[in-house]
């Protein structure tokens, strides 16, 4: 009882401390900046206009990742990635339930946290965009000439995919981190034996340059810490990559207090290239493993999914001048890299100063062997030797920093609300501006690469309240727009977001719009249930099942009346949209059916499963208002009994 | 007059352009049509402005019962129309070859143009003809039928020259590259028999 009294003091203090620092800097009502005729000009995308920037919003508990444009705040699309959509059929399809499963089955959502747009060199190159799952640990990767989901890889031996997806400097990896420690391999043991038990996998998946497959090279097992947050080193650091631990106690229960404790975590510094070196001359240990990669091809239309058995395990230890920790005061959260390469920041999230480390310092400290320590035989350097400076900057709970590119960085503060402008170097405050409320991470375009575009700041809150107009206790979450081409921040607007945006990822427009694909072609068009010609449109029995081989275009399908279908038979509806001509979709949805719709792009075929239950007349049509005859857009299937001998037929306009 | 047969030879061969640039270009605008849809009439066949504007102009003909638009091998005026084409302008260059060495006089020059004059009309006559047929023509089961205020079928037959407003597209149909390099080549022969005159009268005056 005196425990949990002591536990009790400890939440009403915390609490205390959160609206009290509410209170000093929230300011809700004094802001009206997007007010000001100014700040609406600098949003106003006139109709028919196109924003500037694309941003990749990560949906968090709505598993998928949404499109926005910036400055206006529209949300163009949202991206099925790791949940299933009915509003595409993304999940439902035939073609794209492989690319939910697990090695625990079909998994039909997640939370996604952090995307990640391909670069070369350090830039943003608009190839690709990554995201991790966090709940089971995948990572996905979209394309960005379709903005469709085409690869998803499950990551073997992590729990808590949360310091994913962050890639290297030239996208030879995507990087995963476990944020749960877990006992590797996993097996039945008492959960308090947790500490010096089990491991944190840092995993690295390659990315092909060509096309971009995914393959899962090594994983390092690092000590059983928490892996927050990990960034690339670029330019002089390339090569290395760094990673934000918490709960270094080690704690398995009420972690709020239990892993508060230490005054310092740290940050693991990890020199990739040497693993890789290590691993190419034979290095580390091939494990059992089962795991599944998923690979949807753009030409079939269809993902296969293919279980993989084994995963190279790296002991850290065994490859000397790999991995280093750095101490950094309270659980660090965000773990960035300035566009140089030279400055690691450890946003130290129970702090109210953020730690920034040098890269050329924490060498020289690696050269002069000045070691405090070692954690599990890695080997810890000393704070003093590897700071470049601190940040005192009066606020609470800094989380994320990203940066303008013109020596500014700027970081948000989740306790006290607001968002941060210092300059690097001098480690000077230079401006603070209020958000609303609760600001998790920030996104400047480009502000994890070489070469931010620093134009405007976006700020992801995590509480909405009374921003916009109340839609019950369920809110979506608000994101603040701040023009940062000034000496000071300006709020110019102000949008709600869907899901949770953990994070985003922004790129000038031009680098995606004009590739954006507008049609699939049909010519090629390889799916083996496509029909690319009406007259090839025909429907086959083979036992229960039968394949209904359909085509539409403006405004009919082929064949819209079916006969000969019997109750229990199992009826796939593989559907190809013969449309050639930019946004002109098909839908798909038959009466009663136990999934959801199919909506279907033009030169795509997709497959949806029908099993009928009932003798009658059902009715299937288009979902999507295709044209002036969509509402004629419609069809018939007999269902007749399960020992009837109506013949199977197929027609159209008879 | 070398000068006059110089430009009688370069006259004709400016036509051979109709083998690679299209001679006519119909457009067709409208508001969920941002980006127009196009054809591109050459003298061997009709081909999208765009990948795949073929389909889809015959995709929205259907509404109203149009015919498909024809395919090279449907019209035999696609495998004509480059043999004459062809022939026109062997016989102009021989003709302005002939006068370059005098073997011919310039009147020649006009002959050819005159001949091609009449050719073109009639290819123009041909053209509109098929157009009226293509507008006019209409399945009598067409999803659409529209009539116009006094009661008569609605035609769909593009202009021949310019613009006009059709249902909800805005359609332009205007010469195109091919066109105007016969235009101009045209002129040529016209020059070439004006100089032919004018060195013709100085040679007589002397």
């Amino acid at each position: 009882m005196k425990k949990y009294n002591y536990y009790l003091l400890t939440l009403i203090g915390a609490a205390a401390l959160l609206s009290s620092c509410g209170n000093q800097n929230g300011g809700g009502k004094s802001s009206n900046g997007a007010l000001s005729s100014s700040a609406a000009e600098k949003v106003y995308v006139a109709p028919g206009e196109q924003d500037e920037f694309y941003a990749f919003m990560s949906g968090g508990y709505s598993g998928n990742l949404t499109v926005y444009g910036l400055p206006s705040g529209r949300m163009f699309k949202e991206i099925p990635v790791f949940s299933q959509f009915p509003t595409s059929g993304y999940g439902y399809s035939e073609e794209t339930k492989p690319m939910l499963n697990t090695s625990f089955g079909f998994v039909p959502w997640d939370d996604a946290h952090h995307p990640d747009i391909s670069q070369t060199k350090g830039v943003l190159d608009g190839r690709w965009i990554f995201i991790n799952g966090n709940n089971t640990p995948r990572i996905a990767k979209i394309d960005l000439t379709t903005f469709e989901t085409t690869e998803i890889i499950e990551i073997p031996n992590s729990a808590g995919n949360h310091s994913s997806s962050f890639i290297t400097e030239n996208t030879e990896y995507v990087v995963a981190g476990t944020r749960f420690s877990v006992p590797v391999p996993q097996r039945d043991m008492p959960i308090n034996e947790y500490k010096g038990n089990f491991k944190g996998a840092l995993s690295f998946i390659s990315v092909a340059p060509d096309d971009g497959k995914l393959n899962l090279e090594f994983q390092i097992m690092m000590p059983g810490f928490n892996y927050d947050l990990s960034h690339p080193g670029r330019g002089k650091s390339h090569g290395w990559f760094f990673f934000t631990t918490y709960n270094t106690e080690e704690a398995n229960s009420l972690l709020e207090v239990n892993a508060s404790q230490n005054d310092k975590d740290f940050i693991a510094a990890i020199n990739w290239k040497k693993v890789e070196e290590y691993v190419k001359n034979g290095g580390g240990e091939k494990m059992p493993a089962n795991y599944a990669h998923n690979v949807y091809d753009e030409h079939t239309h269809t993902a296969t999914s293919t279980m993989k058995k084994e995963v190279i395990t790296v002991d850290p230890t065994k490859i000397p001048g790999a991995v280093f920790f750095l101490p950094t005061p309270k659980s660090p959260h965000g773990c960035d890299v300035d566009p140089s390469g030279e400055y690691i920041i450890g946003n130290g999230k129970l702090s109210a100063d953020l730690t920034v480390h040098s890269f050329d310092n924490m060498i020289a400290a690696i050269e002069g062997k000045k070691f405090d320590g070692e954690a599990y035989g890695i080997p810890i350097l000393k704070f003093e030797d590897v700071l470049a400076g601190t940040v005192k900057s009066g606020g609470l709970g800094p989380l994320h920093t990203e940066f303008d590119g013109k020596g500014n960085a700027y970081t948000t503060f989740f306790i006290s609300s607001e968002v941060v402008k210092w300059k690097l170097g001098t480690w000077e405050v230079l401006d603070r501006k209020p958000t609303f409320y609760s600001v998790g991470h920030l996104m400047i375009p480009g502000g994890n690469s070489a070469k931010p575009y620093g134009k405007y700041v976006v700020a992801m809150n995590k509480i909405t309240k009374d921003r916009y107009l109340p839609t019950g206790p369920e809110l979506e979450h608000s994101a603040q727009l701040y023009d940062i081409t000034g000496d000071k921040m300006e709020l110019i607007y102000d949008f709600p977001t869907h899901g949770e945006p953990h994070y985003a990822a922004g790129i000038p427009a031009e680098l995606l719009s004009s590739k954006s694909k507008k049609i699939y072609r049909l010519t090629e068009n390889k799916h083996p249930y496509a029909v690319l010609s009406p007259d090839k449109a025909r429907v086959e029995r083979n036992g229960k099942e039968v394949h209904v081989y359909m085509s539409m275009i403006r405004s009919h399908f082929t064949p819209d009346n079916i006969e000969g279908i019997k109750v229990g038979d199992k009826v796939y509806f593989h559907i190809t949209n013969h449309e050639q001509d930019f946004d002109v979709p098909h839908g798909f949805a038959m009466i009663g059916q136990n999934t959801s719709e199919l909506l279907i792009m033009p030169g795509q075929t997709k497959t949806s499963l029908w099993e009928p239950k009932k003798e009658g007349i059902w009715p299937f049509y288009c979902t999507d208002f295709c044209s002036a005859l969509h509402q004629e857009m419609q069809g018939y299937v007999r269902v007749s009994a399960a020992n009837s001998n109506v013949p199977l037929t197929y027609t159209l306009g008879e | 007059m070398k000068k006059a047969s110089v430009l009688m030879i370069i006259g004709p061969l400016l036509f051979l352009g109709l083998f690679a640039f299209p001679l006519w270009n119909i457009m067709l605008g409208a508001p969920q049509y941002p980006e127009p849809l196009g054809m591109n009439i050459h003298i061997d066949g009709i081909r999208g402005a765009s990948e795949f504007d073929i389909q889809n102009i015959d995709g929205l003909n259907h509404y109203i019962g149009m015919r498909k638009l024809p395919k090279a091998e449907d019209m035999w005026e696609f495998s004509t129309f480059p043999i004459v084409i062809g022939v026109m302008i062997a016989l102009g260059v021989l003709i302005g070859i002939l006068g370059f060495f005098k073997k011919v006089s310039y009147k020649w020059f006009m002959g050819w143009f005159l001949l091609m004059s009449i050719l073109g009309i009639l290819g123009m006559y041909d053209f509109n003809a098929w157009m009226v047929d293509y507008g006019t023509n209409l399945d009598p089961n067409a999803i659409m039928k529209l009539a116009n205020p006094d009661g008569t079928p609605m035609s769909y037959k593009p202009p021949l020259f310019g613009h006009t407003k059709m249902l909800n597209f805005d359609v332009t149909s205007l010469p195109s590259t091919g066109a105007w390099m016969m235009f101009i080549g045209m002129m040529f022969t016209v020059i070439a028999f004006y100089l032919g005159l004018k060195s013709k009268r100085q040679s007589t005056t002397k």
